[in-house]
C-alpha cells in the first residue's frame, strides 16, 4: 500500500539560520534526489528548497523507515544533530501531505500569503525530480494537480490581486495613475533604503529614467550610477519636478523638502501631466497640502502601509475560498488514487481476454480457407466485440467499487474468477 | 415584423447589460465574452431594424422622440463596440450598455404611432445631418461615462479610500485617454452634423440659420465641446477639470436633444416633425 510522506521546515517552524544551513548549496537538491533514488523505501520523491522552506516529499511503501531515513538525510544535509532538529520539523502523511503540497503550490503556506514566486519554485523542484528520474506516475499526477490547484486559486480567488509590500503598493498605485510606466521618469530625493527599494521596483516595472538628488552629492552620484541614472543637486529639485512623473522622497530632513507653492507653480508648465509623490520619509518630506492640487497625488508611508494592510486583509479573506478549492482538489486526487488500485486488475483482465481471442481466432482461421479479406476482417471485428462486451460489465463493477471499502473483496473475486493471478505468474 | 426586431434587440441589449453588470461585480471573463457577443447581436438586430424603418419611411427614422431614442441607443452601442475594439476596456460596456438599454426602455414606454413623412424629410441631407449628429452623440455618451468613471477613480486615489470600484476601474491615464479620443472623434461628427443641417435647412426652408431654439442650444453644446477640445489641446487640460466639463457638456447635449425638442423648439420640435400622427 503506497503512502505519502512530507517532512520539512519553514519560516514558522525553524529560524533563518537553520533554513540557511539546509538551502545553502546549489547541488543540495541533486544530492537529495540521488539519495531518494538509492533508498529502497522511497519509490518517488521531490525536494523543495526556497529561502523560506526546505521540504522532502516522498511516496513510499514503508512509511516508518522512509521517515527515519528522510530525517537523518535532512540532518546530515544541514550538519545539525538529529536531536536538535526534530523539534523544528513538520511531518504530514497521506492526504494531509497531499493537501500540504497543494497549499504550498497555491502559496497558502507562504510567509506572504498569495505571493506568486512559490509556484515557479515548486515547478522547478518538480522538473529537477523528473530530470533525476525520481518522479513516477503518482508524483507526476500529484504535481500536475498541484499546478492546476494553484492556477484555480489564482484565477478563482483574488488572493494575488493586491500588493502587500510598500514598494509593490507604490507600483500598483503608480499603475492606477499612469497605466503604463514605460516612459515615466523618476526623481529619487534622499538615499534612504526604502526609497531606493521603491525606485528599484519602479525601474523594474519599466520606468525609463531616474535622477537622484541627495544632500551629499557624492552619495547621489554613487546611487545614480547603480541605477544607470543621473545625479542632480538638491537645488535642482524645482526644475526637475517639471520633467519627472514620479517623485520618491526619503530624506532625513526635519522640514518639508517639497512645498505646496513649488509644485503649484510647476503644474501649468508641466501641462497638467499627473505627478505622483511617494513620501517614505519620517518626518514627511512633502507638504500634505500638495495632495489638494489637481492631477497631483501624494502618498506618505502611513498611506502606503494602510494600503498594504487593506490588501493583506483582502488576501486573508480570499484565502478562505482558496482553502475550499484545495479541499475539493484533495478529494478529487484521493478518488483518482483509489481508482489506481483497480487498474492492474483491469489491465490483466483485458490482456487475458485479448490473448484468448487471438489464440482462438488463429485456430479457427486455420480451418476456414477461402475467406475473402473482407470476411476475415468481419470475423476479426466480431471476436473483438464479443470479448469486449463480455469483460465490459466486470470492468464497470471494478471501477464503481474503486472508491468503496469493498474494493479489495471485488478485486480478489475478479482475480479468482478470471484466474488472473496464475496468468500473471 | 419591424416591431419584432425592435423587441428582439431590446431583449438582447437588456440581457447584455445584465451580463456586463454581473461581470463588473464578479470579474469573470467568460460572462464578459458572452455579454459582448449578445450585445453585438443586439446591435446587428437594431441596425437591421433601423434599416427596415428607413426603407419603410423613405427617411431617417428620427421624426418622433420614440424613434430617435432608438437611434440614440444604436449610436451609443455602436460607439461602445468601436471603442471597445480600440481600448480593450471591458468596463466601458458595463456603463454604456445599461445606458443604451435605458434609452430603449424609455423609447418603448412612449406612445407609439407613425409620423407622417413629408416629402421634405425624404432627403439625403437629413440622413447625413441626423446620422452624424447621433453618431457624435453616441461617442459623447462615452466621453460622459469615461468622465464619471474618472471622477470615481480619482476620488478613491486622492482620498486614499479604495472601494469596490478601485480594482474594477481602469487607470486614470486610460480614462483620460478615452475622454480625449472620444472628444477627438465626436467633435468633427457633431460639426459635420451641424453644417449639413444648415445646408439642409437652406435647401428645404430657404435659410441656413433660423434662430430656432434647438439650433441655438446645439450651438451652445458645440461651443462647450469646442472649448473642452481647445483647452485640452492648447492649454493641456486633463483629468478632473476635463472630466467635469465633459459631464456639463453632455448635460447640455441631453437638454438640447430632449428639452429643446419637446418644450422650446420651433421647427425642430417633435410635434412639428410628426406633422400629425397616424393612429
Amino acid at each position: 500500500m503506497i503512502k505519502f510522506l512530507d517532512i520539512g521546515i519553514n519560516h514558522e517552524t525553524a529560524p533563518v539560520e537553520v533554513r540557511e544551513c539546509l538551502a545553502r548549496e546549489e547541488t543540495t537538491s541533486f544530492r537529495v534526489l540521488e539519495s531518494f533514488r538509492n533508498l529502497p523505501c522511497v519509490s518517488e520523491g521531490l525536494f523543495v528548497s526556497t529561502c523560506n522552506r526546505v521540504e522532502m516529499f516522498c511516496i513510499t511503501p514503508r512509511p516508518d523507515e522512509a521517515r527515519r531515513q528522510m530525517i537523518s538525510l535532512m540532518a546530515r544535509l544541514g550538519g545539525i544533530p538529529e536531536g536538535e532538529f526534530t523539534g523544528m520539523l513538520y511531518i504530514h502523511e497521506d492526504m494531509e501531505a497531499v493537501r500540504h503540497i497543494f497549499r504550498v503550490a497555491s502559496s497558502l503556506d507562504s510567509m506572504v500569503l498569495g505571493e506568486p514566486q512559490i509556484l515557479g519554485q515548486i515547478k522547478e523542484a518538480y522538473f529537477q525530480a523528473t530530470r533525476e528520474k525520481t518522479s513516477g506516475v503518482i508524483l507526476n499526477r500529484l504535481m500536475h494537480r498541484a499546478f492546476h490547484v494553484a492556477k484555480r486559486v489564482r484565477t478563482e480567488t483574488g488572493i494575488s490581486d493586491a500588493a502587500v509590500s510598500i514598494s509593490y503598493a507604490a507600483v500598483e498605485l503608480a499603475k492606477k495613475i499612469f497605466h503604463e510606466l514605460q516612459d515615466k521618469a523618476i526623481l529619487l530625493i534622499g538615499a534612504g533604503e526604502m526609497g531606493e527599494l521603491a525606485a528599484r521596483h519602479l525601474m523594474r516595472q519599466g520606468c525609463s529614467s531616474i535622477r537622484v538628488a541627495n544632500r551629499t552629492f557624492e552619495r547621489a552620484v554613487g546611487l545614480a550610477k547603480a541605477f544607470g541614472g543621473e545625479a542632480v543637486s538638491f537645488e535642482e529639485i524645482g526644475p526637475q519636478i517639471l520633467e519627472v512623473d514620479i517623485v520618491i522622497t526619503s530624506t532625513a530632513s526635519r522640514g518639508y523638502v517639497i512645498e505646496h507653492d513649488l509644485v503649484k507653480g510647476s503644474l501649468r508648465k508641466r501641462r497638467n501631466r499627473p505627478l505622483f509623490f511617494i513620501d517614505i520619509a519620517v518626518p514627511r518630506d512633502v507638504d500634505p497640502k500638495v495632495n489638494t492640487l489637481e492631477n497631483v497625488y501624494v502618498y506618505d508611508i502611513d498611506d502606503l502601509r494602510s494600503v498594504t494592510e487593506l490588501n493583506m486583509e483582502q488576501r486573508r479573506q480570499e484565502a478562505v475560498k482558496a482553502e475550499r478549492i484545495v479541499r475539493e482538489e484533495v478529494l478529487k486526487f484521493e478518488k483518482w488514487l483509489k481508482t489506481l488500485a483497480v487498474v492492474p486488475t483491469i489491465i490483466s483482465l483485458k490482456e487475458k481476454a485479448e490473448r484468448i481471442r487471438r489464440n482462438e481466432l488463429k485456430k479457427s482461421l486455420g480451418s476456414l480457407e477461402g475467406l475473402s479479406p473482407e470476411q476475415r476482417s468481419a470475423i476479426e471485428t466480431l471476436t473483438v466485440s464479443i470479448t469486449e462486451k463480455i469483460i465490459n460489465d466486470p470492468i464497470l463493477v471494478l471501477k464503481r467499487k474503486a472508491e468503496r471499502p469493498s474494493r479489495d473483496l471485488y478485486l480478489d473475486m475478479a482475480r479468482t474468477l478470471f484466474n488472473l493471478d496464475q496468468e500473471d505468474n | 415584423m419591424t416591431q419584432f426586431f425592435l423587441g428582439l434587440a431590446l431583449a438582447l441589449v437588456l440581457f447584455a447589460a445584465g451580463g456586463f453588470v454581473v461581470h463588473i461585480v464578479t470579474q469573470r471573463k467568460v460572462i464578459y465574452r458572452w455579454s459582448y457577443r449578445i450585445l453585438f447581436s443586439g446591435f446587428a438586430v437594431l441596425t437591421l431594424y433601423l434599416g427596415l424603418r428607413y426603407y419603410d419611411l423613405g427617411a431617417a427614422p428620427v421624426l418622433t422622440l420614440k424613434s430617435s431614442l432608438v437611434f440614440f441607443a444604436w449610436a451609443v452601442i455602436g460607439a461602445c463596440l468601436l471603442f471597445q475594439l480600440r481600448f480593450k476596456l471591458m468596463v466601458l460596456s458595463s456603463f454604456a450598455t445599461p445606458l443604451a438599454a435605458c434609452l430603449l426602455i424609455v423609447s418603448s414606454a412612449l406612445p407609439g404611432g407613425e409620423a407622417i413623412v413629408k416629402p421634405m424629410y425624404k432627403s439625403l441631407w437629413l440622413t447625413i445631418h441626423v446620422g452624424t449628429i447621433f453618431m457624435g452623440n453616441g461617442i459623447f455618451a462615452l466621453t460622459f461615462l469615461a468622465a464619471i468613471m474618472y471622477l470615481i477613480q480619482e476620488r478613491q486615489i486622492k482620498k486614499k479610500q479604495f472601494g469596490g470600484f478601485f480594482n474594477r476601474l481602469p487607470s486614470l491615464a486610460t480614462l483620460d485617454a478615452v475622454n480625449h479620443y472620444t472628444l477627438i472623434y465626436g467633435f468633427p461628427l457633431l460639426t459635420v452634423g451641424m453644417v449639413t443641417g444648415a445646408i439642409y435647412a437652406q435647401y428645404a426652408l430657404g435659410s441656413y440659420w433660423r434662430w430656432d431654439p434647438k439650433e441655438i442650444w446645439s450651438l451652445i453644446t458645440w461651443l462647450f465641446y469646442a472649448t473642452l477640445l481647445h483647452e485640452r489641446l492648447a492649454v493641456g487640460w486633463r483629468g478632473r477639470r476635463a472630466a467635469i466639463l465633459s459631464i456639463a457638456a453632455f448635460m447640455v447635449l441631453i437638454f438640447t436633444f430632449v428639452g429643446a425638442s419637446l418644450w422650446l423648439s420651433d421647427y425642430h420640435s417633435f410635434k412639428t416633425l410628426r406633422g400629425g400622427m397616424t393612429p
